[in-house]
């Protein structure tokens, strides 16, 4: 399987697009698969401060519920709202209109923890 | 009776190798390793509820009861009264234990006057053979039990379009075939007992075969139904398919520790048949009204209520939820739970506890899903 060069993934995979001090954050392609069917998402709020790898919202399927693990630290300014009616997005699009939030960065240099898409696609090989 | 063995392995159905090849994402269910879902669950559900979908249900437990006293030792051993279905009859029943509790819920279909097939749950298989042979062995009836589990294959296909794709493997006449009945004749030349019975809140048939023929069964059944969109459905849809129709489950709703009664069941108890297994338990919990009850709810905040997730009454702790989904069909998320029985009536208020977070619910009727009829 491949993965968007732009980005960077960690091993929960999630995904982060970094643009400026600023990075969108969401599930990778390969977790959303994993999953199957995403029936409801639970979104961190506004404001909220994400700490790399810890819980900051909730995805469930049909079947299961799994914690989302922040990819990257920092300050909430932005949530999908179209997740709300539409979780199914993280399904059809999980890299686009899937996408979760997008945070300030506290300390990009976090993102050297992470491995781009040649070392994902080896890990979920 | 057959020891399960010391092995954590896995059992296969006949069909192993073609979920395999299917595409299926498989999971260990019952000591079996068995098909969750193909592609989606959500699909493989909307099309059980539009069109005909196709399980594989030969890991389920089929005994055969038979012998000169057959029916005095089912009437004994089970809740219901198998004594006044005809042949050519199912009748849905439960095996409790002394204390009114339940070992398993049954589908009891007459093969003749003194002879049974009995289908339980994959799970409970050996435990109702336990009991049944321990019934025998401190009775005096003349019964016999086979376990024709293991020699017995179980395909389903189940939906509105069932009857119609079937009509073409067969020459039984579907329409004498009623719901909870059954017919025994060829099904794409492969000799079979078709049972109009199934357990998606749909109509549908179960198709009960030799082992050996169980992949040219589900072959033939889904290349008749390609035209009409049929597709493999594995446990997941199951699952949301008959919560939406208010069945239970062994495990979640049924158990051990629940007495038909307490599940909207007693109609299945048959008191007035004479002495049987679990009657004085039962007998007192239908005089004095059962402590608890399963109710529907439908949650009014935006969350998803699970199974063993708390259920509150003004704050208090009440009870919990059994089984909980996002209904496909509804596209509202709804539950069952067992609470107290004075607090059960529809358009009560309850809390289900998310995450640590009250999430409000009103009580339903069930089912919540009723299928239209013509």
């Amino acid at each position: 399987m491949s993965y968007p060069d732009d980005l960077a993934y960690s091993r929960e995979h999630e995904w982060v697009r970094m643009d400026g001090s600023r990075a969108t954050i969401g599930i990778t392609s390969f977790a959303a698969d994993e999953l199957g069917d995403i029936v409801f998402v639970e979104l961190p709020e506004v404001g909220a401060s994400l700490k790399q790898f810890s819980a900051f919202g909730v995805v469930e399927s049909v079947k299961a519920v799994s914690d989302l693990l922040a990819p990257i630290s920092g300050e909430v300014v932005e949530v999908n709202e179209a997740l709300r009616d539409a979780p199914e997005l993280i399904n059809s699009d999980p890299f686009g209109d899937g996408w979760i939030a997008v945070v300030e960065v506290t300390d990009a240099s976090e993102t050297d923890a992470l491995m781009d898409a040649a070392a994902y696609g080896q890990e979920t090989a | 009776m057959t020891g399960s063995t010391a092995t954590d392995e896995l059992r296969h159905t006949p069909l192993h190798d073609l979920h395999l090849e299917l595409g299926a994402r498989m999971v260990p269910f019952a000591g079996y390793e068995m098909p969750v879902q193909y592609e989606s669950i959500m699909e493989e559900h909307r099309t059980v509820r539009g069109a005909v979908g196709l399980f594989d249900l030969s890991h389920m437990g089929e005994l055969e009861v038979r012998g000169a006293e057959a029916v005095a030792f089912l009437r004994y051993a089970v809740v219901s009264d198998p004594g006044t279905i005809e042949i050519g009859q199912a009748q849905y029943s439960m095996l409790c234990d002394d204390d009114g509790g339940i070992i398993d819920d049954l589908i009891v279909y007459r093969l003749a006057e003194q002879r049974f097939m009995v289908v339980c749950n994959a799970s409970n298989r050996f435990a109702v053979i336990e009991q049944l042979m321990t019934l025998l062995e401190d009775g005096d009836l003349a019964a016999e039990v086979e376990d024709r589990s293991d020699a017995t294959g179980l395909v389903a296909p189940q939906g509105p379009l069932a009857a119609t794709v079937l009509a073409r493997l067969t020459d039984l006449e579907l329409d004498q075939v009623a719901n909870y009945h059954f017919a025994r004749g060829e099904v794409a030349g492969i000799e079979c007992i078709v049972a109009r019975t199934g357990y998606t809140g749909e109509d549908g048939f179960e198709l009960f075969c030799d082992a050996s023929r169980t992949r040219e069964l589900w072959k033939a059944v889904a290349t008749a139904g390609a035209g009409d969109g049929i597709r493999p459905c594995g446990l997941g849809a199951r699952d949301t398919l008959r919560l939406e129709a208010g069945m239970p489950l062994y495990g979640n709703e049924l158990g051990r520790d629940t007495n038909p009664f307490e599940v909207n069941l007693g109609r299945v108890v048959k008191l007035e048949k004479g002495e049987f297994v679990g009657r004085p338990a039962l007998q007192a919990v239908a005089d004095a009204g059962p402590r608890r009850k399963l109710i529907g709810l439908q949650m009014v905040d935006n969350a998803i209520p699970r199974a063993g997730y708390e259920v509150r009454a003004g704050g208090d702790a009440v009870g919990t939820v059994t089984s909980g989904t996002l209904s496909p069909t509804l596209g509202t998320k709804i539950a069952m739970a067992l609470v107290p029985a004075p607090l059960a009536g529809i358009g009560n208020e309850f809390e289900v506890m998310v995450r640590e977070r009250p999430q409000r619910a009103e009580q339903v009727k069930l089912p919540f899903y009723r299928r239209p009829r013509d």
